[in-house]
This record gives C-alpha cells, sequence and structure tokens, in this order.
C-alpha cells in the first residue's frame, strides 16, 4: 500500500489552499485527490467578477481565482495531483480508497485534508409538490449547463428562493436572452448578498417576491408554470414557465466521512466545513487548515 | 410480415408474457407507447413481491399472486435481477383487531401462502424494534420479498430480445383492424399478427375499444410514495403493513431493492390517466399514518418522491380470452399485485393463447440466463478490480451520490435507455441526494454520443421533455 503524509480529497480553492499552505509549512509528500479532470472545483463555473477582493485586492472571475493558484503548483514537486480520481472511502485508520479510469487504489494517509466542498439542496429536500417535469434545475446545475457546456436551460424562467447563485444566475439567464419572470422567496429578506440583490436583480428589473412560497409545479413533459402563494395577503396565483430553478441553500458533502468526525488526524476545510459566501475566506480558513495538518503530523512523529 | 402474436403494452405484463413466449418458435412484437419500456404503472409502484394475503381466497389475483411469489424467485435468477426476500408484518393497533388478524391468516393458508403466523409484542420488540411499542399482534408473512420493478422489466425484455423478441417503442396503438389476423395500426406504421395480448395497463379499455370489447372501464387510483435517504435502510426490518381496508393495503413502510427505505403508498381515485403529480396532503396522509408505526420517521430524510396509478376495473385483475374475436386476449385491471404476479399471469396468458389455437413448439436453443448487469455501488473492491481490468472506465466516476460509472451509463443506452429517466432507472444515476446536480451534464453527453443525438435532443422522458432549450455554441 503507498503511503503520503498527508492525502487532501478535493482540488477547488479549498484543497488547493490547503495543499500548497502544507508544503510552505515543510509537508513531503502530499497526494491531492481531484474527481474533475480540471482543478479549481466550483469555481470553474462561476465565470462572473467578484473574486478575490479581499485576498488579491483585486477583482477577479472565478476560473481566474482558481488560476492563481494552479499556477503556482509547478514550484511544488511534493504535491502530487491526481485528477479523475474520485475517493469513496475513508476508514478510521486513515485508509483511503479511490477510484480513477483503470484503477481503484487504497493508500495509506498520516493526516488526511476533507475538502469535498458541497452539494445543492434540492426541490425533493424541501418538498414542493406537483409534477416532475423537465425543466427543474438546481441554480448551480443551471449555472454549469450555461457556463460549461454551452447550453440554455430555458427561456421563461421562475426562481425558487434567492440564494446567491440563484440570483447570479438570475442576471446570466437574462443577458443570454431568457426571460426571468420572479424570484420568489419564502422569507421576508434575501438570502444572498446585498450586492447581489443590486446587481443581478434590480439593475435588471427582475422582480423578487418576498414572502412568497411556491405550492406546486405543474407540467407534463416540460414545466408549464408554477403555483404561488403570496403569504402576507393569502392569495394564490399562477406564473407561467418553462423552466424552475431551485435556489435553496448548500449543504457540506460530508458523506464519505460522516462516521469519522472527530478521528484525529482527519480535517475538513472549505465548503465541505461550512457553507462560505466568499471564496476568499474559504482560502484564509482552508490555508490554516493545510497548517494544522502539518502540525499534526510533528508532533506525531515527535512521539 | 405477419407476426404470430403482438403483445401491446412494454410494462411489466407485456414484457413477462413476451418472455414467456419466447420459449416457444413464434414470431413475437411488443409495441410500447412511450420512449422506452416501463414507463408507465410499471415505473411507480411499492417493488413488493407480495406473499399473497390481504386477497380474497377466491380471487384470481390472489392465486396468481402466490404462484408469481414462487416464481419470481427462480425467474430473477434466470434473468439476473436482484430479489431479495425480507418478510412482512401486517399490524394491528388493538388486541380487538385479532380476530381480523387471524382472518387474513386463514384466508392466506387458504390460497396457500407459507410460513404464515401471528407474532406477539415480545417477538416485535426483539426483530422489529423501531416498531410502535403500542403493537400487540402482527401477521408474519416470511415470503414477502423485494425486487426493483423498472430492472424486472427491463431485463425480463432483454432475455426476450435475446430470444428473438422484436420490441418497438414510441408505437402508440391506434386501431385494431381485422384482416386474415389482425392489423394494429401505431403512430407510426401497420403491424400484422395472428394473435394479440392486450397489456396496455391503464389504457386497456382505450385499446379494447379499439377492437369492440367496450365493456370495461380502468379508473386510475393514484398512490404517492415518498423514498428516504439509504441512510436510512435500517428504519425497519420487515415491509410493514397496517390491517387492510376496501380501498386497499393502506399506507406501509416499504424496504426497496436499492435500499433507500419508501413510506406510502395513498389510494385516491382520480380521473386524469396523466395526472402523476404528489400533493400536500398526500405527503401529510403518508407521513401521518407512517409515524403511528414508526414514531422515529424523520420527514427531514425524505429525498424524492413520485406518484403512480393502479389501473383499477372492479375489484379483481380481468384476464380473458376474447371470444367474439378469437385470437385475442386482454389483460386488464392488474393493479397490485400485479408485479408480483406477472410471471404467473404470464403462464396464465399462455394457456388462453394455446386454447384459443396458437400452436406452442418449444425452441432447441432458448436462452434462460441473461448475466446480471454490474453495478459498482453493488461491487466489493475485489470485484471492482475486476470489472477495471475489463474495461478502464468503471473507475470514470458519473455519479458520485450513487457511484455510477461513465461504463454502466454507455451500457445502460447500448442496453436500450434512450433518455435521462431511463439512465436512472437502469443504473441509479441521479436518483441520490443531489437529484443529478451533479452528474446530468456528463449523462447528457453520453447519451448523445451513443444515439449520435445534438444535446438538444436528449429528453427526460421522451418527446416534449427536451432538457434544455438552445445551444450557445451552434453557429448563429
Ligand atoms: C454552484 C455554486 C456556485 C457558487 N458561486 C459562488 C460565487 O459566485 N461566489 C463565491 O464567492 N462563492 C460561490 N460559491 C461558493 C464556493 O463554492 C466557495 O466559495 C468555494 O468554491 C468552496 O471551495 P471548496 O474547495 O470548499 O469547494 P469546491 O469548489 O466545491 O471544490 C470541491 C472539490 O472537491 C471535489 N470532490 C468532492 N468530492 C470528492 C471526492 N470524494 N473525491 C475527489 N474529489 C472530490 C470536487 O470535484 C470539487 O472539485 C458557489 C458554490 C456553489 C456550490
Ligand atoms: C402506487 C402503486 C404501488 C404498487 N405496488 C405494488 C407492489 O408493491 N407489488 C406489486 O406486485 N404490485 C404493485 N403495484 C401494481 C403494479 O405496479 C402493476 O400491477 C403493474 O405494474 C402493471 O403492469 P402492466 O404491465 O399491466 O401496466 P403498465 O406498466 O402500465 O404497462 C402498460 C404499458 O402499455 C403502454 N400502452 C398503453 N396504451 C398503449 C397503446 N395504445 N399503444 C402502445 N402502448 C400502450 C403503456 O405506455 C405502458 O407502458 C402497485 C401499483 C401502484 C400504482
Amino acid at each position: 500500500m503507498r503511503r503520503y503524509e498527508l492525502v487532501i480529497v478535493g482540488g477547488g480553492p479549498a484543497g488547493l489552499a490547503a495543499a500548497i499552505a502544507a508544503a510552505d509549512r515543510g509537508a513531503r509528500n502530499i497526494l491531492l485527490l481531484e474527481r474533475d479532470q480540471y482543478l479549481g472545483g466550483i469555481l470553474n463555473q462561476c465565470i462572473h467578477p467578484g473574486f478575490g477582493l479581499q485576498y488579491f485586492r483585486e477583482e477577479l472571475t472565478g476560473p481566474e481565482y482558481a488560476a492563481r493558484f494552479i499556477a503556482e503548483l509547478p514550484k511544488y514537486p511534493q504535491i502530487e495531483i491526481s485528477r479523475r480520481s474520485f475517493a469513496v472511502k475513508v476508514t478510521a485508520r486513515k485508509e483511503i480508497t479511490y477510484l480513477k479510469p483503470g484503477c481503484c487504489e487504497t493508500i495509506k494517509a498520516g493526516a488526511v485534508i476533507m475538502a469535498t466542498g458541497c452539494r445543492e439542496r434540492t426541490r425533493e429536500m424541501i418538498h414542493i409538490p406537483g409534477d416532475r417535469p423537465a425543466g427543474v434545475f438546481s441554480a448551480g446545475l443551471a449555472q454549469k449547463l450555461l457556463n460549461i457546456e454551452g447550453l440554455l436551460p430555458g427561456k421563461e424562467v421562475v426562481i425558487i428562493g434567492s440564494g446567491d447563485i440563484g440570483l447570479i444566475m438570475a442576471r446570466r439567464l437574462t443577458l443570454e436572452g431568457a426571460r426571468v419572470k420572479a424570484v420568489l422567496e419564502i422569507q421576508e429578506k434575501s438570502a444572498g448578498l446585498t450586492r447581489n440583490v443590486v446587481q443581478c436583480l434590480e439593475d435588471f428589473n427582475i422582480p423578487l417576491y418576498l414572502r412568497h412560497q411556491v405550492l406546486k409545479i405543474s407540467g407534463r413533459g416540460r414545466v408549464a408554470g408554477v403555483t404561488v402563494l403570496n403569504m402576507q395577503e393569502n392569495k394564490t396565483f399562477e406564473l407561467a414557465c418553462d423552466t424552475v430553478l431551485v435556489s435553496v441553500g448548500l449543504l457540506p458533502e460530508r458523506d464519505i466521512f460522516a462516521d469519522l468526525s472527530g478521528l484525529p488526524g482527519l480535517f475538513v476545510c472549505g465548503n465541505a466545513d461550512k457553507v462560505y459566501d466568499l471564496v476568499d475566506n474559504v482560502t484564509r480558513d482552508s490555508k490554516k487548515t493545510g497548517f494544522l495538518a502539518v502540525e499534526y503530523l510533528r508532533s506525531k512523529n515527535a512521539e | 410480415m405477419i407476426y404470430d402474436i403482438l403483445i401491446i403494452g412494454g410494462g411489466v405484463t407485456g414484457t413477462a408474457v413476451a418472455r414467456e413466449l419466447s420459449r416457444y418458435q413464434l414470431s413475437i412484437a411488443l409495441l410500447e407507447k412511450e420512449a422506452e419500456l416501463a414507463f408507465g404503472v410499471s415505473k411507480s409502484n411499492s417493488g413488493i413481491v407480495h406473499p399473497g394475503t390481504q386477497n380474497p381466497p377466491d380471487s384470481l389475483k390472489g392465486r396468481l399472486c402466490v404462484r408469481g411469489n414462487k416464481l419470481l424467485r427462480g425467474l430473477s435468477r434466470e434473468i439476473g435481477v436482484y430479489f431479495k426476500q425480507v418478510g412482512e408484518l401486517i399490524i394491528i393497533t388493538t388486541a380487538a383487531d385479532l380476530p381480523r388478524l387471524q382472518k387474513l391468516l386463514s384466508d392466506g393458508r387458504k390460497l396457500g401462502v407459507r410460513g404464515l403466523r401471528i407474532v406477539d409484542r415480545k417477538w416485535l420488540a426483539k426483530n422489529e424494534p423501531n416498531l410502535s411499542s403500542a403493537v400487540p399482534y402482527a401477521l408474519y408473512a416470511p415470503t414477502a420479498g423485494i425486487i426493483s420493478p423498472y430492472r424486472l422489466v427491463y431485463d425480463l425484455a432483454e432475455n426476450a430480445a435475446a430470444n428473438g423478441v422484436e420490441i418497438f417503442t414510441d408505437q402508440l396503438v391506434t386501431g385494431v383492424k381485422k384482416g386474415r389476423g389482425f392489423i394494429v395500426e401505431t403512430t407510426r406504421r401497420k403491424f400484422e399478427a395472428r394473435f394479440m395480448v392486450n397489456a396496455a395497463g391503464l389504457y386497456a379499455d382505450e385499446v379494447a375499444a379499439l377492437y369492440g370489447a367496450a365493456d370495461f372501464k380502468i379508473t386510475p387510483r393514484k398512490g404517492e410514495e415518498y423514498l428516504l435517504d439509504k441512510k436510512r435502510e435500517n428504519l425497519t426490518r420487515h415491509i410493514i403493513f397496517p390491517l387492510p381496508t376496501d380501498k386497499g393495503k393502506g399506507m406501509l413502510v416499504i424496504k426497496t431493492s436499492d435500499g433507500n427505505p419508501m413510506i406510502g403508498p395513498t389510494a385516491e381515485d382520480i380521473e386524469d390517466k396523466t395526472d402523476l403529480s404528489t400533493t400536500a396532503e398526500g405527503f401529510r396522509k403518508v407521513t401521518d399514518s407512517v409515524r403511528e408505526m414508526a414514531p422515529c420517521l424523520d420527514t427531514r430524510d425524505i429525498i424524492a418522491y413520485f406518484a403512480g396509478l393502479r389501473p383499477v376495473s372492479g375489484a379483481d385483475f380481468i384476464i380473458r380470452a376474447e371470444t367474439a374475436l378469437p385470437g385475442i386476449v386482454t389483460v386488464a385491471g392488474i393493479q397490485s399485485p400485479g408485479l408480483t404476479a406477472s410471471p404467473a399471469i404470464a403462464e396464465y396468458v399462455v394457456r388462453l393463447l394455446r386454447k384459443a389455437g396458437l400452436n406452442l413448439r418449444r425452441k432447441k436453443h432458448f436462452q434462460k440466463y441473461r448475466p446480471a448487469t454490474s453495478h459498482l455501488f453493488a461491487s466489493s473492491v475485489r470485484r471492482i478490480r475486476g470489472l477495471l481490468e475489463r474495461d478502464p472506465s468503471y473507475g470514470d466516476i458519473v455519479c458520485r451520490c450513487e457511484l455510477v460509472s461513465a461504463r454502466e451509463i454507455r451500457e445502460a443506452v447500448r442496453r436500450g435507455a434512450r433518455t435521462m429517466d431511463g439512465v436512472k432507472f437502469r443504473t441509479r444515476a441521479q436518483a441520490g441526494r443531489c437529484h443529478g446536480g451533479f452528474c446530468t451534464t456528463r449523462i447528457m453527453k453520453i447519451i448523445a454520443e451513443e444515439l449520435k443525438l445534438p444535446l438538444t435532443a436528449v429528453t427526460k422522458k421522451g418527446a416534449g421533455s427536451e432538457l434544455v432549450t438552445g445551444d450557445r455554441r451552434a453557429p448563429v
């Protein structure tokens, strides 16, 4: 079984920052496993500006922000990158099994950092009843379809929930010629950053309905519309649309290490630890995690 | 060409009949109106292989259910579909209902259900700890099992096809005329055959009307079901039923072959045969009544839901040779336990066809076995290594929630998947917690590549359910 001092699972901004920080502190052999064929994680689909204002004091897009870290990697021969490598199992003995094309390997790690990011909450998790037609997407999936694949998810769009990804997608879809008819939010205020409400909705005259609940999604083949309850006036109305985006929050992706919380030498950073609004803070905190992992390895060696 | 037999309907009934007939020297075609098989009633049900209790002892469906339960065990081995015997408990909440349980026991025994017995609180506390302690007795039926309903259909169809059955999808039957045999018109072409089996599920009445047998009507009875996260696999050890009523078997705690527990179904008579919507009311009914049986239910564990429509026509199955139109067998009103009964229904239909004059000669080289499809999620690390040696793309993971590789998805398309739902039913990709958030684009690309379609033509479940509305990369 191959051994590494440190294994990092996930090559998004969190994993990248942790790897570089650990190498800077003296870790000598690090393996970074990334499921995708590209490093950068979710940043690759965030082609809008607004990243790096704190960390680099300039305004970058998501891919540009990630590229700053990826460009550093050649300076670190001690960091081995394994792409298209999906970690399927982590044990209490810090043995990690991963799959990649043509290979299923188990490796042993001195310390492990989980930087697996998050996933989006779905329509099903908030129990919206009705039909199950094509055209219901999580906001992040719509972002990926449009920004990575160049595919337009729909033409007449209603967005459920006012999380940041939903707000950003409202603007993005409008720029691509789709009509965003409404952003519906059950709470009294938007879940997103104020700058996104202003720049993504108000600047484009996209209505944000607060205290509005979606009661039903209708449509047999493709989405035909939604039934909405105005909670203040207790009135319902219909909105016709061919697409529904769901932007109702993110959940840390911790399934493969859910049973290992508190295990000495297992660290978690980035969105896998808690959901961050700003990637700059992910970088800051994940560097600390990289340092902590090296400290752990040193203290273990001292024993 | 004139087929010996045409089967209308590619659900579990039609495909079971096709597979049974494929033992004989016959030319057979199966016609399905949807883009894929199993897109009717057979995709949305509880997946329970019923033991045969809860049916009147003199009913056809009771007899066929008990026989089907027996046959499915061997059949599942032959065609490589996963079947597991888990046992069921029919519970009562007051000891005063004990006589009703005893009636079910004696009815079941009359039907030949094996192993039935009444168990008490002590047995329940030990063997079903999450069950409400208010349950004094239950009827235990050890022969109840679980199976994946759509994979059963796909595997039956694949084995039937390997034995020569021709399968046509996207073929809505619109007319039946009398020729030398029967001329069946679809939206695309004509088929001719000497014999015909109507296994059209919810639409069996409308298809029967095409050949003048308009003496029954099918009413859809909606059942909403709610799936829980696999983490809760051990919510219960058995399938749990309340006492049945005239409306059906009631709301259950179900185990599914993929590990997710499921709760439901409701039973609501409706008009519209295409209404598969779930409702806030259904959600409440299911969760309220299941909480009475399993108080530890947490609705936050619900990861998916759907509704299915039972094709109801009276209390029993209608399976008959049309005497006015020799050569036609009608199979209608196949509500629950139609999935369980399917192999027995197939035997019964073949007997009716023989009586109607169909000449049955066994094939010399009937391929009884179909190698089981490999699923990473059900494989050990050792087995995964073996698969990787066969094809490196078993290591290319597309669906991370359910651990599905590019190879499995490609294979599903090569075996007949045409849509995103078809891939999901066959492989489980998109069926997990994130509901395709990460893997949708990859699956779309594999489907498009394999079927040589533009990405804009990839659908969720057939024409009219295209996933995206435009390709921005296309030259303007
Ligand atoms: C859809 C979406 C849009 C967002 N938009 C913005 C935005 O506009 N602005 C902003 O500041 N923040 C945004 N965020 C927040 C952003 O995710 C974080 O700031 C940052 O990307 C989190 O970094 P991370 O490395 O923790 O996670 P991620 O960037 O998600 O990276 C996790 C990586 O781990 C890999 N991985 C996961 N599991 C495994 C495994 N088992 N084996 C191997 N590899 C694995 C994944 O492939 C991925 O590359 C968005 C988040 C999402 C989900
Ligand atoms: C909520 C629910 C739970 C259930 N639970 C269970 C259970 O746990 N155990 C059990 O044993 N049974 C159960 N059942 C019953 C079981 O699902 C059905 O009995 C069975 O699936 C019926 O199969 P079928 O092939 O007859 O019908 P279908 O699967 O509907 O097949 C008929 C096919 O014919 C096609 N068709 C219709 N009209 C035409 C036409 N004009 N031209 C061409 N094709 C046509 C349809 O598209 C369809 O694919 C349940 C049912 C429901 C609704």
